[in-house]
């Protein structure tokens, strides 16, 4: 957030866990998870949506729900405000099911898709209606639409906003009642640059507050830079939940790129050393399991000349692709340009 | 767009929960008044049908009001004519267009909720969803029913003010003219009902207001004529034969042929239609998964 007061000085309430806010979402004991999602299972005739998941989501922290297209993660938020009914398992937030509330903004705020909205009204007025249902002052509306930036725009129809205009209705729509558990479905689709870098700040900030705040995407990159923990799914199944460190610790794998004339020497020498070598050009592998300063030690006392000798660390983005390889629903061909048909 | 460095009020970050106020049931009826009228189409088609409808039941009058100045005489053997201002002033053309225009109000707040998919917004906010179904109801029932009464009463009164002076204008104390205007005011909102219904089962606009037309308009001609008894039955307890038989003149020649239902059976009927059609909105948007 640019300016304003540091979020951090207005949480000294009894029930908050600035503390809990720890990059990597370390052992925080004591605190008390908000969302507890138990063998959830939704089905579609044959099709199994959501598969026997259980995990929980704690307050205080930005908790990432990663997963390919058609993972879902869509169904599992839908199921957790009651919109869908589950066929299995059960959900609850603060202890109950969130459809047995008679009023929900005050308890979740959710953004499921900035397009759940009535194009012909204007966003004031869709704010207002909202903010009436739960009996919230009509002064809430103002502030949450200039929160989001949208207080110019108020009076316009919905209907000509971009997509980024309607994600910040979206999220204007999630503050309405100041809760405490925060729900985001791809919050950052349509925003540009600047909307993003206000959405990251924003979340942070509500986590700062000791909120729950819980954010779905498919794109490992958006989460790298705004999670605290992770929640990976594929086909409906859990992959992974952890702090956003440990995930990089256990999945982001370091390489060495190798190149020199005599590889097949150098290749003989690593794998006696252990390392995994693997050929990619005839000249060029990469080495795993062994540092570049190793490596290196190694060319010189079998006296091989290197032409290259470079680290990589792979990105968390392309440790959530093969982590979830197996499991992307709608996977894209290949068909190598000028390869014959 | 530029963003804003104004921080979040925390109303009450601390303990949210304590700060939340009893559920009223006036507040969502109060969020579906602000809904409808954000929404100029919605609004615009009920008042634009019901002024039509005045419009047409006095013209309807005015227009025949040289025929009763100089009537014209009776063919041999026939009684000489008798003019009937239920007929001509609470015209079946003006019922209608007041039922179809109700129907389809009622069935856009509800498929239109569905096909935004405003419907997600709305029960995330609200997610004791009979609340909401019966807040709706409430607001549409009673919107359409107060066009339903203007158009009835603002026709019975202004066509038969301008009979009065022609010596064949009924007043409201005449026998069957105020279950006539009533009946003729009820239809509107039973309409409503009904299309808030059909919107809620089949959750898609064209096959909401396509389906609302066949059950007014088309049904009739086919369960008509007076052959067989069980067509008839079945023709003369569709929603809008309920009307025809309430709005018929006691003092008149008019009757709906062979097994034409009592006055009691039609208001019955309407009230089934109403009732029924109420019960499948709230069971069906209850049940079903958004």
């Amino acid at each position: 957030m640019a300016g304003g007061r540091n979020p951090r000085g207005q949480c000294a309430g009894p029930q908050l866990w600035p503390a809990a806010r720890r990059p990597g979402g370390a052992a925080t004991g004591s605190v008390v998870p908000v969302i507890e999602i138990e063998r959830l299972t939704k089905r579609y005739g044959a099709t199994t949506a959501v598969d026997q998941l259980t995990f929980t989501v704690r307050p205080g922290a930005v908790t990432g729900f990663l997963g390919p297209n058609g993972a879902g993660k869509s169904t599992t938020l839908r199921m957790i405000l009651g919109l869908d009914t589950p066929t299995g398992g059960s959900v609850t937030v603060a202890g109950v099911p969130f459809a047995s509330r008679p009023r929900g903004l005050r308890h979740v705020g959710a953004l499921l898709d900035a397009g759940d909205v009535h194009g012909g009204r204007s966003a004031r007025a869709h704010l207002r209606a909202l903010a009436r249902s739960n009996r919230i002052p009509a002064g809430r509306v103002e502030e949450v639409l200039e929160e989001v930036g949208l207080g110019r725009a108020a009076g316009r129809r919905i209907g000509g906003y971009s997509l980024g205009m309607r994600q910040r209705l979206g999220i204007a729509g999630a503050l309405l009642g100041d809760p405490p558990v925060l729900l985001f479905d791809e919050p950052l689709n349509g925003l540009d640059p600047e909307g993003v870098l206000w959405v990251r700040g924003l979340f942070r900030r509500l986590a700062a507050e000791g909120r729950t705040v819980f954010v779905s995407s498919h794109m490992m990159a958006e989460m790298e830079h705004t999670a605290d923990r992770l929640v990976v799914i594929g086909r409906g199944r859990l992959i992974a939940d952890e702090g956003l460190a440990e995930f990089s610790a256990r999945n982001a794998t370091t390489s060495v790129t190798v190149r020199t004339p005599e590889l097949p020497l150098l290749a003989e020498a690593l794998r006696t050393e252990g390392a995994d070598v693997q050929l990619h050009e005839p000249q060029s592998a990469i080495v795993t399991g062994l540092t570049a300063e190793r490596i290196g030690e190694l060319a010189l006392r079998h006296g091989v000349v290197l032409g290259e000798l470079t680290t990589r660390t792979s990105s968390l983005e392309t440790a959530f692709m093969s982590l979830t390889a197996d499991s992307v629903e709608y996977p894209a061909t290949e068909h190598p340009a000028g390869e014959p048909r | 767009m530029s963003t804003t460095s104004t921080t979040l009020t925390p109303l009450a970050p601390t303990a949210p929960h304590t700060a939340e106020p009893a559920p009223r049931f006036t507040d969502l009826l109060a969020a579906e008044w602000i809904k409808l009228r954000s929404l100029r189409s919605t609004y615009w088609v009920l008042a634009l049908a019901s002024l039509a409808a005045i419009v047409v039941n006095l013209n309807a009058v005015h227009s025949d009001l040289p025929y009763l100045d100089h009537p014209s005489p009776p063919p041999p053997g026939f009684p000489p004519y008798r003019y009937d201002p239920l007929f001509h002033g609470l015209s079946s053309m003006s019922s209608d267009l007041m039922a179809i225009a109700a129907g389809s109000l009622g069935a856009i707040t509800v498929f239109g909720e569905y096909t935004t998919g405003l419907v997600r917004t709305t029960f995330a906010a609200v997610p004791d969803r009979r609340a909401v179904v019966t807040a709706k109801v409430a607001l549409i029932g009673g919107i359409t029913a107060l066009a339903g009464l203007v158009v009835s009463f603002g026709s019975f009164l202004a066509t038969n003010a301008m009979l009065a002076s022609r010596h064949v204008g009924l007043s409201i104390a005449d026998d069957g003219c105020l279950r006539a205007v009533l009946g003729f005011a009820a239809i509107v909102p039973t309409c409503a009902l009904i299309g808030m219904a059909l919107g809620a089962v089949l959750r898609h606009a064209t096959a909401s207001i396509v389906s609302l037309v066949v059950l007014m308009f088309i049904l009739p001609l086919m369960f008509g004529g007076d052959r067989y008894r069980w067509l008839k039955e079945i023709g003369t307890h569709l929603p809008l034969s309920t009307v025809t038989r309430l709005t018929i003149n006691p003092d008149s020649s008019t009757t709906m042929g062979k097994y034409a239902p009592t006055v009691l059976d039609s208001w019955i009927t309407m009230g089934v239609w109403a009732a029924v059609s109420v019960a499948v909105t709230v069971v069906v948007v209850r049940r079903r998964d958004v």
